[in-house]
């Protein structure tokens, strides 16, 4: 098993750090927050990165990706944590993207795809219908009508769901809300009758949305994979996307890291920074142990995907359970050490610590985490 | 076929012939020794085998008697004796802490001296570091050598020497220089046990048992060959020695640990099911202890990662101040893993000795108070903390 990035992995997160600490730094971010953008990114920027390739990387060659794989886009996802850059890169280059890789008919591929590497069209994934993330509790109904199905339910947090071009809605075809059985995953064009969707303000200031599906008529073409088999693709979709979050965790648990340790060597009070005392620096060591942990478990969750290990599971749950655990404590730790400083608005550490929650909760906390590798475990 | 892919099947086959049967199944590991004691014949024949090879130390030069094997083979050699469940042909302090030293510091002669007999374990070697007033402030160390005509003559007391009932040598760290700074009074001598003015007393543990011991030396002698190093400074050798000696107990630590394993199931997990049962869905039913259990196999799984990444990115340098974090990591790990266990198992795992208790759950009592040293042994968890705040972290010493 590979733990290090190649050379070539290396040098596309490198430059993805160059771009982003230039055009995406947090003050960018901040700006997008404080003018209330109506969009919540920088679609020229986002042109950009595609034209950079990242909207492809996922994607295969046929459809003109760079099959790049989970190690070249956990790089740079790592990077866009640091700058805490808004970008439809997880919602479409990795969810999207997979979503269609791995169960796009022909047709579909061909639709979507060059499209969506190009940057010119969004996707956003219509999964949880709860406060808490449960990938089988799901209400939505698809019922059969003639040829096609009907569509009616409500959606909660939609990553990018006010933005998208493309909605990949779950609904159940068949059985009880919690089946694992009975779930179908359709393509809906925004433009859908009888689709409403309205932006959610979180504390993130980042994109999420509410989407409320009444009497949407969708043909057989609109189905993604099989019918009534869905619950699985979800699953392996929803592997790569906790590990893609892992990473961009990773990202900005060692931003708020460094930055707090520069604050500890600066700041004085006694006479002394307040980096000499050691109640303060055991604390620091321990984060940095815990970096330490939560980086190697993202690279080898990473690399469990692109050598598509059987292990995939239990790897993104420990993903996401290690990056999830360390970015809170991290996030939390930085506020404190600040000291007043780290309340204010004004100080960009708060940002960390907003995106944390929610980031965690994004496709399961660590508890559930926890719960699922037991399970995974056979415990 | 590529070189590598030659050296594996070359190992395979030597292993295939040379493994005695005895040695493909779990069991003690030798140490060696000017008097060794095998359990099992095959255990002598294993170990003259590998010295022989020099596979006691694979990556050990081969002009001092070790295998001369790169990373990559010594890998290949690591996996091919596992998937036969071959043992370790030798354990001991001179593989896992003194020989990296010595390759690094000793002169030709010392080398050829010494470390040919760590590969082929003729010398049970312990080590003189601690002493009763010098636990983590290890550089107060007060034990003097000085030099009268051709040896030192030493005086002072050791404390957690570990097997020094056993050993045949010791390898110390001895005061020259009592008028210098204390860190830069030190060096690093190489005594033999063997002699008059060496006493060595076990040191009974909260376990019951006596893996240390307190050493005392009285006009103790060591030929002047025997500092290695420059005099007066030993305590770069020391610090080196320390990194080896860090990354050797977190290893144990992780050993003991149940990732990685066939099973899907951690060790842990199956304790846990089997003392506190399980639910309809096969789940253990202490839903308390499963997840403390899941969150621990977790944290095992990322620090097993950890390990191996740093391996990758350190295959020709040699232990770090990385060291330090596993050492932290590692042995905070094994604690709580051993708690877990009394967690699951309940008064199962508190028998002292006799009825009703198995010999396995016996073990867990003992082994459960062992691990409460192995924060202490090698530099206290604190201590590690301090390291990688000032070494790694560069935070300042306070004004």
């Amino acid at each position: 098993m590979a733990l290090l990035l190649n050379e070539e992995q290396q040098f596309l997160k490198d430059t993805a750090k160059e771009f982003l600490q230039k055009n995406a730094s947090i003050n960018h971010f901040r700006e997008l927050r404080d003018s209330k953008d109506e969009i919540g990114y920088s679609k020229d920027l986002w042109k950009e990165m595609a034209e950079l390739g990242w909207a492809g990387i996922l994607v295969s060659e046929e459809y003109g990706g760079s099959e790049f794989g989970m190690m070249g886009l956990g790089g740079i996802l790592e990077e866009t944590g640091r700058t805490l850059a808004p970008s439809p890169l997880f919602s479409t280059g990795l969810v999207g993207v997979s979503f269609l890789e791995l169960a796009g008919t022909e047709n579909q591929k061909q639709e979507y795809l060059p499209q969506i590497v190009s940057g010119d069209l969004t996707t956003a994934f219509a999964l949880e219908e709860g406060p808490r993330h449960s990938p089988t509790n799901i209400s939505t109904t698809a019922k059969k009508e003639g040829d096609g199905f009907v569509l009616n339910g409500q959606k909660t947090f939609v990553l990018d769901g006010h933005t998208a071009d493309l909605i990949i809605v779950a609904a159940r075809t068949e059985g009880e809300i919690n089946d694992s059985s009975g779930v179908t995953l359709f393509l809906l064009d925004k433009s859908a009758e009888g689709l409403k969707i309205s932006r959610t303000k979180m504390v993130d200031s980042r994109n999420s949305s509410e989407i409320s599906l009444s009497n949407i008529k969708v043909d057989g073409n609109q189905i993604l994979g099989e019918i009534n088999t869905g619950s699985q693709l979800i699953e392996e979709v929803l592997d790569r996307a906790q590990i893609g979050l892992a990473s961009e965790m990773v990202g900005s648990a060692l931003e708020a890291f460094e930055r707090t340790l520069e604050y500890l060597k600066e700041r004085k009070q006694f006479g002394s920074v307040i980096g000499s005392f050691q109640a303060l620096q055991h604390r620091a060591a321990i984060m940095f142990t815990e970096l330490e942990l939560a980086k190697s478990a993202v690279v080898g969750a990473l690399n469990a995907i692109d050598e598509n290990s059987n292990d995939r599971s239990r790897f993104a749950s420990l993903a996401k359970f290690k990056a999830g655990e360390t970015l809170h404590l991290v996030s939390n730790e930085a506020v404190q050490m600040h000291g007043g400083v780290g309340v204010t608005d004004e100080f960009d550490i708060g940002f960390f610590l907003k995106r944390s929650r929610v980031v965690e909760q994004i496709f399961g906390s660590s508890d559930y985490h926890i719960d699922r590798y037991a399970t995974l475990s056979e415990y | 076929m590529s070189k590598l892919q030659t050296f594996r099947e070359e190992t395979k086959d030597w292993l295939e012939a040379n493994c005695p049967p005895e040695m493909r199944k779990p069991g003690d590991v030798c140490w060696g020794g000017r008097n060794p004691s095998f359990s099992h014949s095959d255990q002598e024949i294993w170990l003259e085998r590998m010295g022989e090879k020099g596979w006691t130390c694979p990556t050990w030069p081969k002009e001092y008697g070790g295998g001369g094997l790169s990373f990559e083979e010594n890998k290949i050699l690591q996996e091919e004796m596992a998937a036969i469940n071959a043992r370790s042909a030798l354990g001991s302090f001179g593989i896992w802490m003194l020989g990296p030293a010595l390759l690094e510091f000793a002169s030709h002669e010392q080398k050829l001296e010494h470390i040919p007999n760590i590969v082929k374990g003729k010398i049970w070697w312990c080590q003189g570091y601690s002493e009763p007033g010098s636990g983590s402030d290890l550089a107060s160390l007060a034990t003097k050598a000085v030099l009268e005509e051709n040896d030192y003559v030493v005086n002072g007391q050791k404390i957690w020497t570990s097997n020094a009932n056993y050993a045949d040598m010791i390898f110390c760290l001895v005061r020259t220089g009592p008028q210098e700074p204390k860190h830069d009074g030190i060096s690093f001598l190489l005594i033999d046990m063997d002699q008059p003015g060496v006493e060595v007393k076990p040191i009974k543990l909260i376990s019951g048992k006596s893996p240390f011991c307190e050493t005392f030396f009285t006009d103790a002698r060591a030929p002047k060959e025997n500092l290695i190093g420059t005099l007066n400074e030993g305590w770069t050798i020391a610090k080196r020695l320390l990194q080896h000696e860090r990354s050797m107990i977190s290893g144990m630590g992780l050993g003991a640990g149940g990732g990685g394993s066939k099973s899907k199931t951690s060790g842990l997990a199956q304790l846990g099911k089997k003392y506190a049962g399980t639910d309809s869905e096969n789940k253990l039913s202490d839903s308390i202890l499963r997840t403390k259990i899941a969150k621990h196999d977790l944290n095992s799984r990322a620090f097993g990662l950890t390990l191996q990444r740093m391996g990758e990115e350190m295959k020709s340098g040699g232990p770090s101040a990385t060291a330090s974090i596993s050492k932290y990591y590692g042995t905070e790990q094994n604690k709580l893993r051993y708690e877990l266990m009394l967690e699951a198992m309940g008064t199962g795992a508190l028998g002292w000795e006799g009825e009703p208790f198995s010999a396995e759950e016996l073990a867990v009592t003992r082994d459960w108070l062992r691990t409460k040293g192995n924060s202490i042994e090698g530099g206290t968890s604190e201590v590690q903390l301090n390291v990688i705040s000032k070494r790694v972290l560069n935070l300042p010493d306070k004004a």
